[in-house]
């Protein structure tokens, strides 16, 4: 077993208890701490495949940007006075029933799907550095690129107006 | 790595975020659970970028480029999902003073 392989069932068994701590923590604020561990993960898995600018980018915009948002709030509202009113437990089950049987239909289509000899690459490949990627944002995808400061923009002026005190 | 072990990790924390929405009712974490399916959409169109490059033979080529600008682009938008999404959500405990999703089933009042 080599560290490559290693590596990856590490940071999937990390990556997986995380998005499980998520779901199951009482807590918000636990539950926004483990959702930070999960984006190192994948993090990590975009490291292993030699994506370096996608892992930077994940840590920057999730775990730095829009995680500490996440936290703001939740620690502005003192979510910790409202106490859960009514449980309802077959709503729960209901609920993990319907996404097991999502998660069992989506394996049984793709386990013997046609990519099943198809290898991902690791450790090496040149894709995933800044040079080739911005050579091709700033060429092909230009317009989307700018569109996509409109769109921020736009969703500036919304927060705005949507938190302003009336 | 083979692709399916993407594959099926990616699954499973799509079927992990699913099952968050589904169960939850705080709607900041039902939030974060979209966000988590969000991600496991992302690891999935790297290690298919990666797959198409590895597939297209020639070291020089640029297949699979799209996929990881695709990556970023997804990212791109969930930036300012967020920060519209943060923005009703605290209007809306600044309205019904709690962020359960089951207070909100009448959209009146």
């Amino acid at each position: 077993m080599s560290v490559t392989q290693i590596l990856f069932w590490f940071l999937s068994i990390l990556a997986l208890f995380g998005a499980i701590m998520v779901v199951v923590s009482r807590n918000p604020v636990h539950s926004v701490l483990w959702l930070i561990m999960t984006f190192f993960a994948i993090s990590g898995h975009y490291i292993v495949l030699n994506a370096q600018f996608l892992a930077v980018v994940n840590i920057i915009v999730y775990a730095g940007a829009i995680m500490v948002l996440f936290l703001f709030v939740i620690m502005l509202m003192n979510l910790n006075k409202t106490a859960a009113p009514k449980r309802n437990r077959w709503l729960k089950l209901a609920g993990g029933i319907a996404g097991g049987c999502l998660m069992l239909v989506l394996v049984a289509a793709l386990r013997d799907s046609e990519l099943k000899g198809q290898f991902a690459q690791v450790n090496t490949g040149d894709i995933g550095l800044i040079k080739s990627l911005g050579k091709e944002l700033f060429t092909t995808y230009v317009i989307p690129f700018e569109l996509s400061s409109i769109l921020f923009l736009s969703a500036m002026v919304g927060a705005v107006v949507l938190g302003k005190k009336d | 790595m083979p692709i399916n072990y993407y594959i099926f990790l990616s699954l499973a924390l799509f079927a992990i975020g699913m099952i968050g929405v589904l169960t939850r009712r705080n709607a900041i974490i039902i939030f974060m659970c979209v966000e988590l399916m969000l991600n496991a959409v992302n690891l999935l169109l790297v290690a298919f970028s990666k797959m198409h490059y590895l597939s297209a033979g020639s070291p020089f080529s640029t297949a699979g480029t799209d996929g990881q600008l695709f990556v970023f682009f997804i990212m791109v938008v969930a930036a300012a999902e967020v920060s519209v999404g943060l923005a009703i959500i605290v209007m809306m405990y600044r309205n019904i003073h709690s962020v359960d999703v089951n207070f909100l089933n009448r959209l009146k009042h």
